[in-house]
C-alpha cells in the first residue's frame, strides 16, 4: 500500500512549523520586539527571523519605527521588551566579539572630520581581527579617486559611500545598512547594489532600509514592511507582489480612431488612457493589437507593466494606516 | 589589536586632526603665553612675597599660567572634543565598532595630557627666556607629578562636562561658563592675598586653586623641601575621580536630540 512521505509538506508549511530548519541558521531572531519613548510606543511587537547569507529589506513609511528596530538589533538601543539574538549574542550587551563581526551604517552620516578618506578608512581597519585592504573598500563603493580628499570637502553622496566603506571594513559577516544610498546619484545607486550583490554571493547577511522600492526589489531575498511599529507584510518581492503573472496594460485612446474591439470590463478609461489590470495579458493584448494593425496604426503610448513593490506598498501602507489609529 | 596601542593609534590620529586645524593648533599654544605676557605687563614684573623671600610677578605667573595650561589642555579641549564628536555622531559609530570604549577616551585623554606638557614647556621656556625665571631642577620630580595628576584629573572633569552638555552649540557655555569663574578666584591668574576670606575658603572647594597652589609650590625659587604638596594634590585626585565616577555613569554615545 502507498504512503506518502512523512515529511511532503515540509516546504510549503515551513512558515507554520515552528522549528527552523537547522540548515538555514539564523543570523538575527527577534520575538515580541517592543519599545516605547516615554507614552509612545514605537515598535509595537515585532517577530522576524533573518537567516545567515540573507538579504533582507525592511521598508515602511517615515517614523514606522524602522531605525529604532534595526538599532536595537545593532545593540545601541535598549529595548522594552522582547527576545533579541543576533549571531547567538545579544546585542543589548555591547560584547565586543560581537561587534568585531558585524558592520554598521547608521541612518545619519557623520559630519565634519579633518583626517582623509584614507586615513579615516585606515583609522577603522585598526579595530578589526581581519579587515579588509583600505584600497579595496573604498573600490567597493567608488571613493578610490577622492582618497586623499578631506572628508569633510566630499560631497553630500560622497560621505555616505565613506559611510558604506567604514561598514564594510571589518569584512563583517552581518551588515546593517540604514537608508545607504539615500543621497546616491542613480549610478552610485547601481554600484552599492553590485556591492550588496557581491556580499551576498560571498554568503554575507544584510538587513537593510530604504524608501528605494526598486532597490529592495532589485537586492533583497525578502522584504519586511512595517507601519506604526508592526510588520504588515513580510514575503519574497514576488509573494508580495502577488505571483499570478498580474500586469497592467496602458495606452493612449482618443475616440476619434474608429472602436476598438471590447475591453475588459475592469479596464478603466480615463481622459484618453485606457489602464487594464490583468492576469492574462497576452490574451488581452491580442484582440488589441490585431485590430490595431489591421486599421494600419499605433497605439500610441502602450505600456504592458508588472504592478511594482511601489503599488503594493502603497496599498498595504495606506490599508494599515486606516486601521491603526 | 591590543587595547593599549588602539589607545596610542587614537592618539596619533588626534593629533594629525589637531594640525589640520591650523587656527585651532596656533591659538591652543599661544593661549597661555598671552596670558603670562599680558598679567605680567598689568601687574608689573615686581617683587612679590613668597614662601621664604620674595619673587619676581613673572615667576608667580609662570607657574601659575604652566597649571592653567594643563587645566585648559585636559579640561577644556577634552570636554569640547568629546561634546563635539558626540553631538556629530562620531562617538556613536565608533561604538558599533570593536574599538573599546576606554581605549578611544583613552586615547583623547592621553592626547590632550600630550599637549597640556607641550604647554608646560613652552610658557616654562618663554619665562626663562624673557622674564629671567628660574625652573624647578630638585623640585622637578614635584612639579612632574602635580602636572601628571592634574592632567588625569582634569582631562575626567573634562569627559564629566562633555556628558551635561545637551549639544555642540552650547558646548563653549557650558564648559567655560563652569571653569572660567573659578579660575579667576582660584590664584590663577590674580594674587589672591588680598581677597575676603569667603571667596578664598569658597574657591578651595573647588580643584583650582589646588592645582595652582602645588605647581607654584614645585616652581618656588625658595622651596626648601621637595616641593611636594600631597594634601593639596589629594583633593585634585578626588576631583577627578569622583568626575570619573559621573562620566562612567551619565556617559552617552548618542547625540543628544
Ligand atoms: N530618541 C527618540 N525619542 C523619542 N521618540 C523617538 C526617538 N527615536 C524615534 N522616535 C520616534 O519613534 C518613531 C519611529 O522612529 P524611527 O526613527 O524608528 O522611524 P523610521 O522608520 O526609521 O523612520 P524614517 O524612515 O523617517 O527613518 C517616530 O515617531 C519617532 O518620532
Ligand atoms: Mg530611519
Amino acid at each position: 500500500m502507498w504512503s506518502p512521505p512523512c515529511n511532503v509538506g515540509s516546504t510549503v508549511t515551513t512558515s507554520i512549523a515552528a522549528p527552523e530548519p537547522p540548515t538555514r541558521e539564523l543570523a538575527i531572531r527577534v520575538r515580541g520586539l517592543r519599545r516605547s519613548y516615554g507614552d509612545f510606543e514605537a515598535v509595537r511587537g515585532l517577530d522576524l527571523d533573518i537567516h545567515r547569507g540573507e538579504v533582507f529589506a525592511l521598508l515602511g513609511p517615515n517614523g514606522a519605527g524602522k531605525t529604532t528596530t534595526v538599532e536595537i538589533i545593532e545593540g545601541y538601543r535598549p529595548r522594552s521588551a522582547g527576545e533579541v539574538t543576533v549571531l547567538g549574542f545579544d546585542p543589548a550587551l555591547g560584547e565586543r566579539a560581537l561587534r568585531e563581526r558585524v558592520g554598521i551604517v547608521l541612518q545619519e552620516t557623520v559630519a565634519d572630520q579633518y583626517l582623509t578618506v584614507l586615513e579615516m578608512v585606515q583609522m577603522f581597519t585598526g579595530y578589526f581581527p581581519h579587515p579588509l585592504e583600505p584600497q579595496e573598500a573604498l573600490a567597493l563603493v567608488g571613493l578610490s579617486e577622492q582618497a586623499g580628499t578631506r572628508v569633510r570637502r566630499l560631497s553630500g553622496g560622497q560621505r555616505r559611500r565613506l559611510d558604506v566603506a567604514l561598514g564594510i571594513i571589518g569584512d563583517p559577516e552581518l551588515l546593517f545598512l540604514d537608508e545607504p544610498t539615500t543621497g546616491f546619484d542613480p549610478n552610485a545607486r547601481r554600484e552599492a547594489w553590485d556591492m550588496v550583490r557581491g556580499l551576498r554571493s560571498l554568503g554575507k547577511t544584510v538587513l537593510l532600509t530604504t524608501h528605494y522600492l526598486d532597490e529592495a526589489q532589485q537586492l533583497a531575498d525578502r522584504v519586511g514592511i512595517m507601519a506604526r511599529g508592526r510588520l504588515i507584510a513580510l514575503g519574497t518581492p514576488d509573494e508580495l507582489m502577488g505571483t499570478g503573472g498580474a500586469a497592467i496594460i496602458e495606452f493612449e485612446f482618443g475616440g476619434s480612431e474608429g472602436t476598438p474591439p471590447e475591453l475588459p470590463a475592469n479596464a478603466i478609461v480615463e481622459q484618453g488612457r485606457v489602464v487594464i489590470h490583468t492576469t492574462e495579458p497576452t490574451r488581452v493584448l491580442a484582440p488589441l493589437v490585431a485590430w490595431a494593425a489591421a486599421a494600419g496604426r499605433e497605439l500610441p503610448g502602450l505600456r504592458v507593466v508588472r504592478p511594482s513593490l511601489e503599488d503594493v506598498y502603497l496599498e498595504l501602507v495606506a490599508r494599515a494606516e486606516e486601521m491603526t489609529p | 589589536m591590543s587595547g593599549l596601542r588602539l589607545a596610542l593609534r587614537q592618539v596619533g590620529y588626534e593629533n594629525r586632526s589637531m594640525r589640520r586645524n591650523p587656527a585651532s593648533a596656533f591659538f591652543t599654544a599661544i593661549f597661555p603665553l598671552i596670558f603670562l605676557v599680558v598679567f605680567t605687563a598689568v601687574f608689573g614684573n615686581r617683587e612679590i612675597p613668597v614662601e621664604g623671600g620674595t619673587t619676581s610677578m613673572a615667576t608667580y605667573y609662570v607657574a601659575s599660567i604652566a597649571a592653567y595650561s594643563v587645566i585648559n589642555a585636559c579640561y577644556t579641549n577634552v570636554a569640547m572634543n568629546v561634546a563635539f564628536a558626540q553631538d556629530l555622531g562620531q562617538l556613536k559609530r565608533l561604538r558599533g565598532t570593536p574599538l573599546p570604549a576606554w581605549a578611544l577616551l583613552g586615547g583623547k585623554v592621553l592626547h590632550a595630557v600630550l599637549i597640556g606638557l607641550v604647554l608646560v614647556v613652552i610658557v616654562a621656556a618663554f619665562g626663562w627666556v624673557f622674564y629671567g625665571v628660574d625652573l624647578p631642577t630638585r623640585t622637578l620630580p614635584a612639579a612632574l607629578l602635580a602636572l601628571a595628576v592634574g592632567s588625569a584629573a582634569f582631562a575626567a572633569m573634562g569627559i564629566a562636562v562633555a556628558t551635561i552638555v545637551p549639544n555642540s552649540d552650547a558646548a563653549p557655555a557650558v564648559v567655560n561658563g563652569i571653569m572660567l569663574p573659578l579660575t579667576f578666584i582660584s590664584d590663577l591668574f590674580i594674587p589672591m592675598q588680598s581677597a575676603p576670606e569667603w571667596l578664598t575658603t569658597f574657591a578651595s572647594l573647588f580643584p583650582l586653586r589646588h592645582m595652582a597652589i602645588a605647581v607654584r609650590t614645585a616652581f618656588n625659587p625658595f622651596e626648601s623641601g621637595l616641593g611636594y604638596e600631597p594634601m593639596h594634590l589629594a583633593i585634585v585626585a578626588a576631583w577627578g575621580l569622583a568626575a570619573a565616577l559621573f562620566a562612567s555613569r551619565y556617559f552617552r554615545w548618542e547625540p543628544r536630540r
